[in-house]
């Protein structure tokens, strides 16, 4: 039944396509998890995708994979027609935005936010003996402070370790869709925080993403975060995306919808 | 009066040439987190290399240069250990400084103190000669004191340019440093370089101050390298004009103070290395201390 939920998305626009990938850990001991096997994956341009699926179904290692932090066992993975399979995770960076659940993964803490909007301008140039911190951009800093509504822009000299986790994360959201990328992939960036300051970075990211028209891969569990916001849903369970809806089918999914087929996934496996 | 202002001197002295290696210690554990043991090795690297090249006629400054090339080598290979072959930092840094012993008896050609008296040496040669008379006494005190200032001003301008500003972010969040599609490892070699050629230059001022080379001389300099930088912080860490590297230097006399406030006192020489010990100790536990402190009040002052 739950077969029949998935449409075969094939378009020749994609800009990630994983193929065949397999994945096992801890292969031959006892510890052995087989998570992926054939599993497939295509992101057209400027597609904005929620994935949402239970503990350990693999949303992480998925994102793991793209950026470089996993290997896989076999399988070819592309972001805009290059194969990237081969390249590690640094450098894979070039054309990838990431944010994570941990807000302290994506700032420098012992560093002002100066300095850390200063490093992230940069990506993508050379790390030479020039200055820093270039004191023309400290308008433009300024002001891309300024959209995130917290005040920062008055603060640019503070040290990212005082802030607390709402600001940093909105400030790691800031830093990662600066400069050019082909791809943003969020990992329940909004989990740690509180409901207030999750909501601020939500509507934050969604407007980031509409006005530089970003491809999009965000894992939630936020089931009403997954619906309302994206053009395509993804459900994964064990693996596998159990789910894959976009348009007007993503639309008759309501929340309780949603929680339903968890409920139903979870009663299959008999937990 | 005159046998204090001697031992005055003798700490100047001494507490700002080993202030130098303190930066370097500074910049591998501090900046870049990384506990580097290689140092008991570059040191007297320093020192050797230094005399060796004096003794068969080289220019003194040229040999400071020479040495600090060296140490920045010996650096790189910890570091190598550490990024390419995946070995923890501190196997890494006891390779090195193992590795080290050996390259500093072929340097010496196998003695193990090599003297080389009444050669030209920073102190004795070059721009010296405009000292006053009466400053002669203290020249070793102002030469020190001239290349601190000038590596300290050379090591702060680096940390604001751009790969100095990504080392910082190195030691601090290795993903960020790969978010912003940057190596860290390679980070970690540059830094472990700079680390350990301000270690070996420093080796080599102090090898021309007194004029050999001893190979054992390297014995204890982690300790002494990390407790400067840990006491320079902790003591001047409040102050927020002085940079960092200036508080390490400053912790390098203190720490030299300390030592000889108690050889005053009367301790015997056999427990220097026990006394050593015990001040690292109390600078570790305090620094710790005042960590804890610190962080419940939202950390405001930089980590280290
Ligand atoms: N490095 C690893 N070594 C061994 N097993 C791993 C590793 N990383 C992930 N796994 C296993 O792979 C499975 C999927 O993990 P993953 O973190 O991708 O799940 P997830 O969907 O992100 O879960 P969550 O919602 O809890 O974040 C789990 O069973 C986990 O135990
Ligand atoms: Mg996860």
């Amino acid at each position: 039944m739950l077969k029949l939920l998935n449409s075969n998305r094939h378009s020749n626009n994609s800009i990630v396509e994983m193929q065949h990938i397999y994945k096992t850990f801890n292969k031959g001991s006892v510890n052995e998890v087989v998570l992926f096997t054939d599993f497939n994956l295509n992101i057209s341009q400027g597609e904005f995708v929620s994935v949402v699926g239970s503990n350990g179904s693999g949303k992480t290692t998925m994102l793991n994979i793209l950026c470089g932090t996993t290997e896989i066992d076999s399988g070819k993975i592309f972001l805009k027609g290059q194969d990237i399979g081969k390249m590690k995770e640094y450098q894979r960076a070039a054309s990838i935005g990431r944010v994570f659940q941990n807000p302290a993964i994506g700032t420098c803490p012992s560093l002002t936010i100066l300095e850390n909007m200063s490093l992230a301008d940069n990506k993508g140039s050379t790390f030479g003996l020039t200055p820093g911190i270039n004191k023309r951009r400290i308008d433009f800093f300024r002001s891309q402070l300024e959209l995130l509504k917290l005040g920062l822009e008055d603060k640019i000299d503070l040290l990212v370790g005082s802030l607390s986790g709402g600001q940093r994360q909105a400030l790691a959201l800031l830093i990662s869709t600066m400069t050019p990328i082909e791809l943003l992939i969020l990992d329940e960036h909004t989990a740690a925080l509180d409901p207030r300051s999750s909501e601020t970075v939500m509507e934050l990211t969604e407007r980031i993403v509409r006005e530089k028209k970003l491809t999009t891969l965000m894992v939630t569990h936020n089931l009403r975060y997954a619906v309302q916001y994206g053009d395509r849903l993804i459900m994964m369970h064990k693996g596998n995306s159990v789910i894959d809806v976009a348009g007007e089918d993503k639309n008759n999914y309501a929340v309780s919808d949603l929680l339903k087929i968890f409920n139903e996934i979870s009663v299959e496996c008999g937990n | 009066m005159d046998v204090f202002l001697s031992i005055f001197n003798n700490i100047l002295e001494e507490g700002l040439i080993y202030g130098i290696m303190a930066m370097g210690v500074y910049i591998s554990y501090s900046v870049l987190d990384f506990p580097d043991l290689s140092v008991d090795g570059t040191f007297p690297l320093g020192m050797c290399i230094t005399a060796a090249l004096i003794t068969a006629g080289f220019n003194p400054f040229l040999s400071c240069i020479i040495a600090f090339i060296c140490g920045a080598v010996a650096g790189c290979v910890t570091g190598l250990l550490h990024v390419k072959l995946d070995i923890t930092n501190l196997l890494s840094g006891i390779i090195t400084m193992m590795a080290m012993w050996s390259v500093n008896l072929v340097v010496t050609r196998g003695s193990a103190v090599l003297p080389y008296y009444n050669q030209p040496t920073i102190f004795t040669s070059g721009p010296i000669g405009i000292l006053p008379e009466g400053l002669y006494t203290y020249r070793v005190v102002i030469i020190a004191a001239l290349a601190v200032i000038v590596l300290k001003i050379l090591l702060d301008m680096y940390l604001k340019t751009k790969s100095g500003l990504l080392l910082r972010a190195a030691g601090d969040n290795q993903q960020f440093v790969i978010s912003i599609s940057r190596d860290p490892g390679k980070m970690k070699i540059i830094g472990l370089a700079i680390g350990n050629g301000y270690t070996a230059l420093a080796g080599s001022i102090l090898s021309q101050q007194a004029e050999s080379a001893n190979i054992n001389s390297g014995t204890g300099m982690v300790v002494m390298g990390l407790a400067s930088v840990i006491i320079g912080l902790s003591i001047f860490g409040k102050v927020k004009i002085m940079k960092a590297t200036t508080m390490v230097v400053l912790g390098a006399v203190v720490y030299k103070a300390c030592l000889a406030i108690a050889m005053l006192l009367g301790l015997p020489t056999n427990f220097m290395k026990l006394l050593m010990a015990v001040i690292f100790t109390i600078a570790l536990v305090s620094s710790n201390f005042m960590k804890k402190g610190r962080n419940k009040r939202h950390a405001e002052t930089p980590e280290f």
